[in-house]
């Protein structure tokens, strides 16, 4: 596939198309799209059937369940404390989006949705205006002092509020920027060893045993790759959850 | 009840072998946010801080041009602030604002 004409194509695995045959195509249902729906029945599945027994000492799919719940509310709980026990759906269907979209792009012929920046800045996009609407409804207009640091001389306002309004609106960016660039990265390195394996195998007698190398880089790949989409959605998830520190706390 | 004590008690010291125990002193202080010390992430995050602040400064600067008419002077001013933010970004990532936690 990728080795067609001899060259190494690690882009177009990112390019959309229309799912789901003529229907999808009269309302531009990507396979972007049927990969987020499929994540989301995926986890809510988990939760609902893993939930189900309600058995006090949990079985194997209950105690997955459990483990996913108890690590978000953990996480939440530690960086925003006590009142952070509100947020707690909110960063947990974040975490669990990320984490699924990351994952099942591992599979074969999977897309994976996280690595397209509209998608991961459309989610930052939401944690920014959430934090910022939750430190207005809960400060009110003290929310402003956040922008100016207590105790510095007033002369100085006129830079260091600019530079503390763009450090602020820079967040979702910085957010969005490092999961999309992460994904990519990863997917790129894989197609790209993928590709010389399918390049080096078609070298006559001594192909086979050159191609053994680049494929022994991929299975480690694979598996940096899952350390890699679990550490993204754990950083997406305890970003938010320090953001939202800073809307409760306000300092 | 003896049994159980020992096993809680082993547990602990296996947990702390594989460095799972996160009461040994250094959990949270020097990394605030939690990520693991680990050299390249650190500068992976730096560098991101740096980059999408210039990224925000230099789109402000941009729209508030357009907006009042008075391109590049604006565009000028905020990409110097967007640079500034990013070396606070950064500083901040080491340095969080006293008192902000716990």
């Amino acid at each position: 596939m990728a080795a067609e004409g001899k060259t190494i194509d690690a882009l177009s695995q990112f390019e959309l198309h229309t799912a789901l045959g003529p229907i999808g195509a009269a309302v531009n249902f990507t396979q972007s799209n049927a990969h987020m729906l499929a994540a989301s029945v995926i986890i809510v599945l988990i939760m609902t059937l893993g939930m189900a027994p309600r058995a006090v000492v949990p079985g194997r799919f209950q105690a997955l369940a459990e483990t996913f719940y108890e690590f978000v509310e953990n996480l939440v709980a530690g960086q925003v404390g006590h009142e952070g026990k509100r947020y707690f759906p909110f960063v947990f269907a974040l975490f669990m989006f990320v984490l699924f979209g990351n994952v099942l792009g591992l599979f074969p012929y999977a897309f994976t949705y996280t690595s397209h920046i509209a998608v991961t800045f459309g989610l930052a996009f939401l944690v920014f205006a959430v934090t910022t609407l939750v430190a207005l409804a809960l400060h009110g207009k003290k929310f402003f002092g956040y922008f100016f640091p207590e105790g510095a001389p007033l002369w100085l306002a006129p830079i260091i509020v600019p530079v503390e309004v763009v450090s602020y609106l820079s967040r979702p960016i910085s957010l969005s920027v490092r999961l999309f660039a992460n994904m990519v990265a990863g997917h790129v390195l894989l197609k790209v060893f993928a590709t010389f394996v399918v390049l080096l195998g078609g070298l006559g007698a001594v192909g086979p045993l050159v191609a053994v190398l680049p494929l022994g880089v991929n299975v480690l790949l694979i598996g940096f790759e899952l350390l890699v989409a679990f550490l993204q959605a754990y950083v997406f998830a305890i970003l938010t959850s320090i953001y939202l520190h800073d809307a409760v706390h306000l300092h | 009840m003896n049994e159980q004590n020992d096993f809680e008690a082993r547990l602990r010291q296996a947990r702390r072998k594989q460095g799972l125990e996160k009461d040994a002193g250094q959990g949270g202080n020097d990394h605030p946010d939690g990520l693991p010390p680990n050299a390249f992430q650190i500068g992976m995050r730096a560098g991101v801080e740096v980059v999408s602040a210039l990224i925000a400064g230099a789109g402000l600067g941009w729209l508030l041009d357009h907006w009042l008419g008075s391109w590049p002077w604006l565009f000028m001013v905020f990409f110097v602030v967007g640079g500034v933010a990013g070396v606070m970004n950064v500083y901040r990532l080491f340095n969080p604002r006293t008192g902000a936690r716990k």
